[in-house]
């Protein structure tokens, strides 16, 4: 097939073939082994597809490709209507990337209901590519809600002590944010007669939404508040902690690594795309929230006694950088949010892996219980080491590409914002550290982490490619920027008639 | 004086015609097949009876089904103007119909195994159904009444099903007691519209009260209406007895009870709000639709029992289905008839899982009960799953879809304050269908629950209502479009109303 006719079809392939995988799968025995190298091999083929993003992706484009557009559902006028840009492209590829990696961590640690784990990460797959590839508002929205039920059912079912609590919670959360989404869908359809995403953006430019006094602010409230909760921002953050302690490994790695960038992505695409004036007008509460959000979740993450409560508290702040960058309407600020999603996403995802290696060994969290780890096993340390600085920020890893350009974002809008979230940076530093250094450095302090084993071959085969990952990404970030940049300026071109328009008044 | 001037044009026909009887063709159809039913039960012997008896019912509904395709080949108007057939009665016909169709193999095992031994059981949900198909297609207010009331008793007796039971019975009085109370006040209701009007007739009743000043008997007479059809599909503040009737009645009685007189019953409400249109119902609608979500939701927060707790969120889904009515005629109609069938789909197929699953005498119906389903029958679990998805709202299920029109119906309306009510109820919501879920599937067994293996016909039923509901939430347009084509039929013979959004006249007709 030549590559031409492969990208008009790409989208719809990358985005059902886990999902084809994961009814195939049901047909399958219940042989563990075969089930878990189905879901690889299914996992691997969707990446591998995915890369045919990027490859032959029009840097210098800045309107969505690989579209396809077909009538889905004739009354009410809902489309198939797919399509990437510099934005949402990395975000499916990174959806891709982890994936593959949660098959691997979970080899050994979920050996009941195997099969019913495996079906579930790969619909699970399937919606949240579709929620980065969806134009249609609709279907976006189908897509927003079919993430829920996988991720509620996996931490419910394979989580730990307190599933069941956690799993209600984050779907109740979630659920009761984003049915305001539907409203303010609805009532755009309603009066655009359109779900198509680029459709009702004109419309809007064009005035339609103008027209009724007050309407704007409400829609833009109504998104926000579905993408509040879910990035989460605070204080929408509290079903988060409960989600991750007991969600099991892979949960968390999908949950913090792509599940919450569904927030951020749809900030960034809706309310920013579609409200580019109220987004404006909302701007210092916003950015507000987001500085609590950096500096209070360090805050508590320091003092978390349970390793992945920490990490998830690291989330919240890592996740109110994004949203400093969004909503500070600066090309440095935006490409920095961009690259914080991605950068998060591959080594908050390394953590969690790594949390819940040691929890397969101990089946504990709590950081107490370890300490002078490097020893028994300095792979892992090592493995730890290099995505704790990643997470933290240290030139050359991925992390600080983003920070630093989200701080410089910040400060071009407004000095106070960026020298508050500079904090942030300091306290990422702290508690990562310090959470390292009580765990891998000193002597064993209990006897019994003397003959923890070190990383087993699918560990490292999970790990590295975190670790790989957040190493290019931190030496030669212009790869991602380059598709990224393009589709930020487009995003921002509202942004600059807005300001135009409030000097000329 | 006036009787006469009503009646007039039947004196100018004579006889009825044959095209009369094809009108009505699927009420003879499936009346005949119910008196076969009560014919054969006294011949048969017990024991074997029982399926027989099933069977000639299953193949009755079928044989209306075929009955209804003849039927919907001849449009038009029948018995002196008090029949009307037109895509609007089709699509219930086929739904009611339907349903009966899922109950009955429903029934089939669970009669053998709550040993209740009656023919007219089958027979009974025959005549409701002639009752219930009939509601949707008259348009006269006394017959209406005539076929809700046969409707209505067969439900009645069919709720005291479980003899035995003392619960039972009490479901069956109460509902007889209060469904006779209910009916009168439609009686009244009629009575009262004939005076303000001097017709029973809905065109004329409508075309009566647009021409000139609506007398005060008029607004009366269609609140009077409304308690009655409230009560019928349990709307709120008419929605007491639901809980207790639907706790004793046998558990695929009530999936029959908790969709088909409802769907028949909308169709009544569909046809009196959107064809009489007297002004003013909105208040009415609008009122009674925030009650009964939110009464319906905060009600099944609490539940313990499986089918009180359907019972509430069947108040619920009449509150969701009223948002249609508030709605603007066109677009509310077909949200309203979309949803009815995805209703029936999704919860008809809930309560033939809870039915199996109930055991004999109806022992398993807690919460508690169904922990670890999932793990005991995975097929019973997985199917309830859907049907509870469903009920949520989540898309690729029928209910989404559902929902979703409904609600783009009221926005359309600039009913925004409806819907925040409405969408607010629906997160609400997916908390206790979730409790059922969690319940399955995150814990373990305490209790010994006995689980029998799934029998044919049953699997049967929950696989006609998991495709319907499927098929509902991933191809909706095609049912769709036909409920608007009949919407277009049936709000053509009253003015369309000028919907209060000045934009909308900038939208292409695509709702």
């Amino acid at each position: 097939m030549s590559t031409d006719n492969l990208s008009s079809i790409i989208l719809t392939l990358v985005t059902f073939a886990p999902l084809a995988g994961g009814l195939l799968l049901t047909l399958l025995p219940r042989r563990d082994r075969d089930i878990r190298i189905f879901a690889l091999v299914i996992s691997l083929l969707t990446f591998v597809l995915s890369l045919h993003l990027p490859v032959y992706f029009h840097r210098a484009q800045t309107d969505f490709q690989y579209q396809i557009d077909k009538q889905w559902v004739s009354t009410p006028n809902i489309h198939y209507h797919m399509g990437v840009d510099g934005i949402s492209l990395w975000l499916v590829v990174l959806t891709t990337f982890l994936t593959p990696l949660c098959v691997l961590i979970s080899w050994k640690s979920i050996h009941e209901r195997v099969k019913e784990f495996f079906i579930l990460l790969l619909i699970l797959e399937t919606a949240l590519i579709g929620v980065f590839t969806s134009l249609d508002l609709f279907l976006f929205y189908f897509f927003w809600e079919a993430t829920l039920i996988p991720m509620a059912l996996m931490i419910g079912i394979f989580g730990h002590e307190r599933k069941v609590y956690a799993a209600v919670k984050f779907f109740m959360y979630t659920m009761i944010g984003s049915v305001f989404m539907l409203a303010a869908i609805l009532w755009l359809y309603a009066h655009t007669g359109s779900f198509d995403f680029v459709v009702i953006r004109d419309q809007i430019a064009s005035g339609a939404v103008a027209k009724f006094p007050g309407a704007a602010q409400w829609l833009f409230l109504g998104f926000f508040l579905a993408f509040a909760v879910k990035v989460p921002l605070f204080p929408f953050h509290t079903w988060l902690p409960d989600a991750h302690v007991e969600a099991p490994t892979a949960g968390s790695v999908l949950l913090a690594g792509v599940l919450l960038k569904m927030g951020t992505y749809g900030l960034l695409r809706f309310n920013l795309g579609l409200f580019p004036e109220q987004s404006r007008h909302n701007a210092w509460w916003v950015m507000t929230l987001a500085l609590i959000g950096i500096i209070y979740g360090a805050l508590v993450a320091m003092v978390q006694p349970n390793m992945k409560k920490l990490i998830a508290y690291s989330s919240v702040s890592h996740l109110g950088f994004v949203v400093l960058g969004i909503f500070s309407f600066t090309q440095a600020g935006l490409n920095g949010a961009m690259f914080i999603m991605l950068a998060h996403g591959v080594s908050t995802g390394g953590l969690f892996m790594l949390a819940g290696i040691l929890h397969e060994r101990r089946h504990t969290y709590e950081i107490v219980e370890f300490g002078g780890l490097a020893s028994p096993m300095p792979v892992y340390a090592a493995s730890y080491l290099v995505i704790v600085l990643a997470s933290a920020g240290l030139p050359l890893l991925n992390g600080f590409i983003g920070e630093f350009l989200v701080l410089s974002g910040a400060f071009q809008a407004k000095a106070v914002y960026g020298i508050l979230g500079a904090t942030g940076v300091i306290w990422s530093a702290v508690y990562l550290l310090w959470m390292y250094q009580r765990v891998f450095f000193g002597k064993v302090t209990h006897p019994v982490n003397n003959s923890l084993s070190d990383l087993s071959g699918f560990e490292k085969m999970a790990i590295w490619p975190c670790a790989a990952a957040a190493l290019v990404m931190g030496v030669a970030p212009i790869v991602w920027l380059g598709a990224i940049d393009p589709a930020v300026q487009a995003a921002l071109t509202p942004f600059a008639r807005v300001a135009s328009r409030m000097v000329g008044q | 004086m006036i009787v006469i001037a009503t009646f007039a044009p039947a004196f100018s026909q004579t006889l009825p015609q044959s095209a009369d009887y094809v009108r009505i063709l699927p009420e003879l159809v499936l009346s005949v097949f119910g008196m076969i039913v009560m014919l054969l039960e006294p011949v048969l012997d017990e024991g074997k009876g029982q399926k027989i008896l099933g069977l000639i019912a299953l193949a009755g509904t079928l044989a209306g089904i075929g009955a209804t395709w003849f039927m919907a080949q001849s449009p038009g108007l029948a018995f002196w103007n008090m029949v009307q057939v037109d895509g609007f009665s089709v699509f219930f016909h086929v739904l009611v119909i339907a349903i009966a169709a899922v109950v009955i193999l429903t029934s089939y095992e669970y009669m053998a195994v709550q040993r209740i031994r009656a023919g007219e059981y089958y027979a009974l949900i025959l005549f409701g159904v002639v009752g219930m198909a009939l509601m949707s297609s008259a348009v006269e207010l006394v017959l209406i009444f005539i076929a809700l009331e046969i409707s209505s008793i067969s439900s009645y007796v069919l709720a005291g099903f479980r003899r035995h039971e003392a619960a039972s019975a009490e479901s069956s009085l109460k509902y007889f007691l209060l469904g006779s109370f209910a009916t009168a006040f439609f009686l009244y209701g009629v009575a009262l519209m004939f005076g303000a009007t001097g017709s029973t007739n809905i065109d004329q009743i409508g075309r009566m009260l647009r021409a000139g000043a609506i007398p005060l008997l008029a607004f009366v007479a269609v609140a009077f209406l409304f308690v009655g059809l409230g009560f019928k599909v349990a709307a709120a503040p008419f929605h007491i007895w639901t809980p207790d009737v639907y706790e004793g009645a046998p558990a695929p009685v009530v999936g029959f009870m908790s969709t088909a007189p409802k769907a028949a019953a909308f169709a009544v409400l569909l046809r009196i709000v959107f064809v009489i249109n007297v002004p003013n119902t909105f208040w009415l609608i609008w009122i009674s639709a925030a009650l009964s979500m939110t009464l319906g939701n905060v009600g099944a927060l609490v539940q313990n029992n499986v089918k009180r707790l359907l019972a509430y969120s069947s108040i619920a889904h009449a509150g969701y289905l009223l948002v249609a009515f508030a709605a603007a005629p066109g677009l509310g109609t077909s949200a309203a008839m979309f949803y009815t069938a995805a209703y029936a789909a999704m919860n008809l197929g809930a309560f033939a899982v809870v039915s199996h699953f109930a055991g004999a005498g109806e022992r398993y119906v807690t919460l508690e009960d169904y922990e670890g389903l999932g793990r005991s029958s995975p097929l019973l679990a997985a199917a309830l799953t859907i049907f509870l998805l469903s009920l949520i709202g989540i898309p690729m299920t029928g209910g989404f879809f559902a929902k979703f029109y409904v609600f783009s119906a009221a926005v359309k309306a600039n009913l925004i304050g409806l819907t925040i009510i409405g969408v607010l109820n629906s997160g609400v919501g997916a908390y206790y269908y979730l409790r059922i879920i969690v319940m399955m599937y995150m814990r373990e067994s305490r209790k010994e629950v006995p689980v029998t293996p799934v029998p044919f016909a049953l699997r049967l039923a929950l696989a006609a209502c998991i495709a319907a509901t499927i098929y509902l939430g991933v191809f909706p347009s095609r049912v769709l479009r036909y409920a608007q084509d009949s919407a277009r039929q049936l709000v053509q013979q009253s003015p369309p109303e000028i919907p209060s959004s000045a934009s909308v006249s900038t939208v292409p007709e695509i709702l």
